[in-house]
């Protein structure tokens, strides 16, 4: 009885960190951009692909692709954010929603024209075994997987609060106009984290390719998942982020254990409205917005 | 009081509140004639494309209703779109209830859940992104609903058996929904046309531009908002119904989906967000592009899509206020010119 307990909730705290690191892309970008990335799913998706392809064609083991996918994704941001999202940074938020929204269709598309619909996955070899511990099946892909969020966690929080560039992002994330009179390149700033944000993303989707198989539109599953997360969390906090991953993880697998599958993502949304209506600001957030 | 309010007013109205110019007279009387005779000069493809585009643009006034004119940005409407199909889908399949009668039940479905929806968010005082999320919650949460429940039909949905019979909102021919599509599209835009005319539809404005200067000069805002709200989710039912009687089948995966709540703000974003024709224009617009690419890159599967959607990241960047924006700045652009070197203001 209890042992199916304690694997759900083994697995939701693993499932959960994955979806902490996306979310903290989408947390970092609404911290100093106040937009909402609706790309970020097709961003995951991306990072997928991009490892799949490494591995399929060269043969490289997606852990070891990981440098790799960080630099492209993180110059795919960069990139995105100079080209398309810089022109309409006072724009109204409808305006933001629907550009972000327009290069979710982009690059979910632009997956399908070149890889075709058909699933794709990542067999590795001595990693589909669990461990098995007292009787609770550990996925070897999700424990390194978890492992590496972990890492990657400290790597941004170090990233963003122990370097020149991070302090940066932070003043230009509490006030913009301030940065800028004090000689901070905003622009270039803003450029800089939303390429941290994607980079994120595209880890996850390299940590999430082992475990699932890989196709076009995979990442819009994850999506609403990072807002929650990056809500809950408190927009713009990395360890809300992460401990607010870590909990959704849990809710969702315990209420894919008690309720189905299908009837578990209702709760996840119900907590979302519940969160946004009561604690906009999130987990550890003050009380005003 | 009402002086400093009627200022207020003028101020952040600004020209929006100004009459029809000739030309445009022209273009809607021509558009309208078109339209009107179109069943009798083009073809059944041709028709399919019209009513997608007039069912688009009535979707689109529907929000432009609550988002475009009281700045309440929703990115849920798909819920009410949905709830509207399924309430007249059921009651016709399952109690042989005519969908002109489902429709006004869709309404009032429609308007109960957005009351709920419009309460929780406004008297926890949600704005812009956070509004959003709320409302797009609350559409997936429908979509898993209906994808769960026996008694909705679950994932397979709703279909309705086709009977030619007007009474039960099915015409034979395109013309009927041609003309059907005309009908509500002329109403909700004559609707919005008189409301920005009206106190209500100036504090609309008002509280889109600045709700605390609102709220300070004596408007209710939560009443304002409720009232937008309920009257866009109802409008939006009705096209729920139009959808789910053209197509004769709905499911949780096509009315449910946030892809119905995009079309519906395209058009106004390309269109112009706030202005009475911007939404017309803009599903005048994007769906003949959609139907261009979808024909033209039918071989490479998502190519029209990628077409589409770089299509739309341009316009947003290119033209932030729509169409109706760009055109008002080079009238403005005209105006300020002075007709010749001397020319001084006011003499």
């Amino acid at each position: 009885m209890a042992i199916p307990i304690l694997q759900s909730l083994f697995d939701g705290i693993l499932m959960g960190g994955v979806y902490a690191l996306a979310a903290l892309g989408v947390s970092l970008i609404f911290g100093v951009m106040k937009i909402t990335n609706f790309a970020h799913g097709a961003l995951i998706t991306v990072g997928m692909f991009v490892t799949y392809e490494l591995y399929a064609a060269l043969h490289v083991n997606p852990y070891v692709s990981l440098p790799i996918v960080i630099a492209f994704m993180f110059a795919l941001g960069f990139v995105i954010q100079r080209v398309t999202i810089n022109p309409i940074i006072n724009a109204p938020s409808h305006n933001q929603l629907l550009l972000t929204q327009g290069l979710s269709i982009v690059l979910e598309n632009l997956l399908l024209v070149m890889f075709t619909a058909n699933y794709k996955s990542i067999t590795l070899k001595g990693f589909d075994q669990a461990i098995n511990i007292g009787g609770i099946a550990i996925n070897k892909p999700k424990l390194i997987a978890f492992g590496i969020v972990v890492a990657a966690s400290f790597f941004v929080y170090i990233l963003l609060n122990r370097t020149d560039t991070g302090h940066a992002i932070s003043a230009t994330s509490v006030q913009r106009e301030g940065a800028t009179l004090m000689g901070i390149r905003v622009e270039r700033i803003n450029a800089i984290a939303f390429g941290i944000g994607v980079a994120c993303a595209g880890v996850a989707g390299t940590l999430l390719a082992p475990m699932q198989y890989i196709s076009p539109t995979v990442g819009e599953g994850f999506q609403l998942k990072c807002f929650i997360i990056a809500v809950f969390g408190g927009l713009g906090n990395i360890w809300g982020a992460v401990a607010a991953g870590l909990i959704i993880g849990v809710v969702e697998s315990m209420a894919s254990l008690a309720l189905g599958g299908s009837w578990s993502e209702m709760v996840i949304y119900l907590i979302f409205i519940l969160v946004l209506l009561f604690k906009p600001t999130g987990l550890f957030g003050r009380k005003t917005r | 009081m009402s002086n400093i309010t009627g200022d207020f007013l003028k101020r952040a109205v600004g020209r929006k509140n100004k009459g029809m110019s000739v030309p445009g007279i022209l273009l809607l009387t021509a558009a309208t004639v078109f339209v009107i005779i179109s069943p009798q000069i083009l073809s059944n493809y041709r028709l399919n494309l019209i009513i997608t585009i007039l069912r688009i643009a009535y979707l689109a006034q529907c929000w432009n209703l609550m988002s475009g004119y009281c700045g309440q940005f929703s990115f849920g409407h798909a819920a009410f779109f949905g709830i509207g199909a399924y309430t007249s889908s059921l009651l016709y399949t399952e109690l042989g209830v005519t969908p002109w009668i489902g429709m006004l039940a869709g309404m009032a479905a429609a308007g109960v859940i957005g009351s709920i929806i419009g309460v929780l968010s406004f008297v926890y005082n949600l704005k812009g992104d956070y509004f959003a999320l709320v409302t797009l919650a609350f559409a997936e949460i429908f979509r898993v609903i209906a994808r769960n429940t026996p008694f909705l039909k679950a994932a397979q949905g709703v279909s309705i058996t086709y009977k030619k019979d007007w009474t039960q909102m099915q015409f034979s021919g395109k013309a009927g929904f041609v003309y059907f599509g005309l009908i509500l599209l002329a109403l909700i835009t004559l609707f919005l046309y008189i409301l920005q005319r009206t106190r209500t539809g100036q504090y609309f404005i008002a509280i889109r531009e600045n709700e605390d200067a609102a709220r300070a000069l004596g408007i209710n805002t939560f009443r304002y908002k409720m009232t937008a709200l309920v009257l866009s989710a109802m409008f939006t039912a009705v096209a729920g119904t139009f959808y789910a009687q053209y197509y004769l089948h709905i499911d949780p995966e096509i009315v449910f989906i946030s892809e119905v709540s995009v079309d519906a703000i395209i058009p106004c974003i390309l269109g112009g967000v706030g202005t009475v024709f911007g939404p017309i224009i803009g599903a005048c617009i994007i769906e003949p592009v959609s139907e261009f690419t979808n024909v033209h890159f039918a071989s490479l599967p998502g190519m029209n899509m990628v077409t589409y959607g770089l299509i739309l990241v341009i316009v947003i960047i290119a033209l932030p206020n729509g169409v109706v924006g760009l055109a008002d700045r080079i009238r403005e652009k005209r105006a300020r010119r002075p007709l010749s070197p001397n020319a001084t203001e006011g003499v």
